[in-house]
């Protein structure tokens, strides 16, 4: 029984069929308990996943590396998808254009507030370096953000999750943030929502109207752009090289 | 469809390529995001099979992100002693990102009112 069981665990630690399947399992149960959840965010499939895979990490008593090395072909797709995501973006611009200077002035101003803030306070509060690299994509969808950490030299795992946690919180207080700036218009709440919250944000937008979330759309890609142009040029000169 | 699955992988090699000989520090691929929506312009219309395509595999992006989110089960310890730091990070720059961008937007829009909610 023993044999048996050290058997296992040494195909699972090579079997990259194994991984990839469980990987899969894990999404789709995280995308049931979504929706049994009503679509709550703090059921966000995601976390589920990762709640459930990271159980079965431990379980079996297999390496971070071995999974990855398993997992790597959805890793993969993250490059293409990011490419793909020019077409929803495409597809919202033709919508946005009459607003083109209001999106120019509110895009920068939004993109450094959404990420410059957070490192200030990261670095005050004694965070460390590879989080505070993490920290600096923490608004920007996670295809784009994960590249940009790569870049920076920071956690991509870390990124991941703080990118989720952004979206989760942010779309949680922004009710509050919009009646306490006095932000009344379903496009402007769209912009702010898809900038600062990306997906999740655009996800909370789509429950405004359909212009809230054209906007939320085009908030989310620019702010992506956006920040994998300023972040490596500024971010080593706050946290230092 | 596989013409398209060439062009975007394509424009990800050539985002890249261009990343790693030119030296800059933009990931490859928004690079070859960047590439995809001018040929797009371009073009002035979105092609049905390149929309097939983009809709289907944006529809579980979440899936893509596991491999790389899966590592924080490596770094719990570090999470969990810097989680007062990454979530007041987060909440304030966020609250600062929402409403300034918002105040903008707002204001900048007023002219061409649109209906409230």
């Amino acid at each position: 029984m023993y044999d048996a069981i050290k058997g296992l665990q040494a195909y699972l630690a090579a079997s990259q069929l194994a991984w990839l399947f469980i990987t899969l399992v894990a999404y789709l149960i995280g995308c049931w308990v979504y929706q049994r959840a009503r679509q709550h965010q703090l059921a966000n499939p995601m976390l589920v996943a990762l709640l459930l895979i990271g159980a079965m990490l431990w379980l079996t008593q297999v390496d971070y590396q071995n999974y990855f090395d398993g997992a790597q072909f959805l890793h993969f797709l993250l490059g293409p998808v990011t490419v793909l995501l020019a077409v929803p973006l495409y597809k919202t611009l033709q919508r946005v254009r009459q607003s083109a200077l209001p999106l120019a002035v509110a895009l920068p101003t939004g993109s450094l507030l959404a990420a410059l803030p957070a490192l200030g306070i990261a670095s005050w509060l004694g965070a460390s370096d590879g989080v505070m690299r993490a920290l600096a994509a923490k608004s920007v969808t996670t295809p784009i953000a994960l590249g940009i950490t790569e870049s920076l030299g920071g956690l991509t795992a870390i990124t991941a999750v703080v990118v989720v946690f952004t979206g989760v919180l942010s779309v949680i207080i922004s009710g509050l943030v919009f009646r306490l700036f006095r932000v009344h218009s379903a496009q402007a709440q769209g912009f702010a929502l898809g900038l600062t919250a990306h997906g999740i944000g655009i996800g909370r937008a789509a429950q405004i109207n359909e212009t809230a979330a054209a906007f939320a759309g085009v908030a989310m890609g620019f702010n992506g752009l956006m920040t994998a142009l300023w972040a490596p040029l500024l971010v080593p000169w706050i946290v230092g090289s | 469809m596989l013409i398209w699955i060439a062009i975007v992988l394509g424009m990800q090699f050539i985002g890249e390529l261009a990343a790693t000989l030119l030296g800059l520090p933009v990931p490859g691929p928004v690079i070859g995001m960047v590439l995809l929506l001018l040929l797009l312009l371009h073009i002035g219309h979105l092609p049905t099979a390149l929309e097939q395509l983009a809709t289907g595999l944006l529809r579980h992006l979440y899936l893509y992100y596991l491999p790389a989110t899966v590592g924080v089960t490596a770094h719990l310890a570090l999470v969990g002693t810097e989680l007062l730091p990454i979530v007041t990070a987060i909440i304030v720059s966020s609250t600062l990102a929402l409403g300034v961008t918002g105040l903008v937007i707002q204001s900048l829009t007023r002219q061409k009112d649109q209906p409230d909610v």
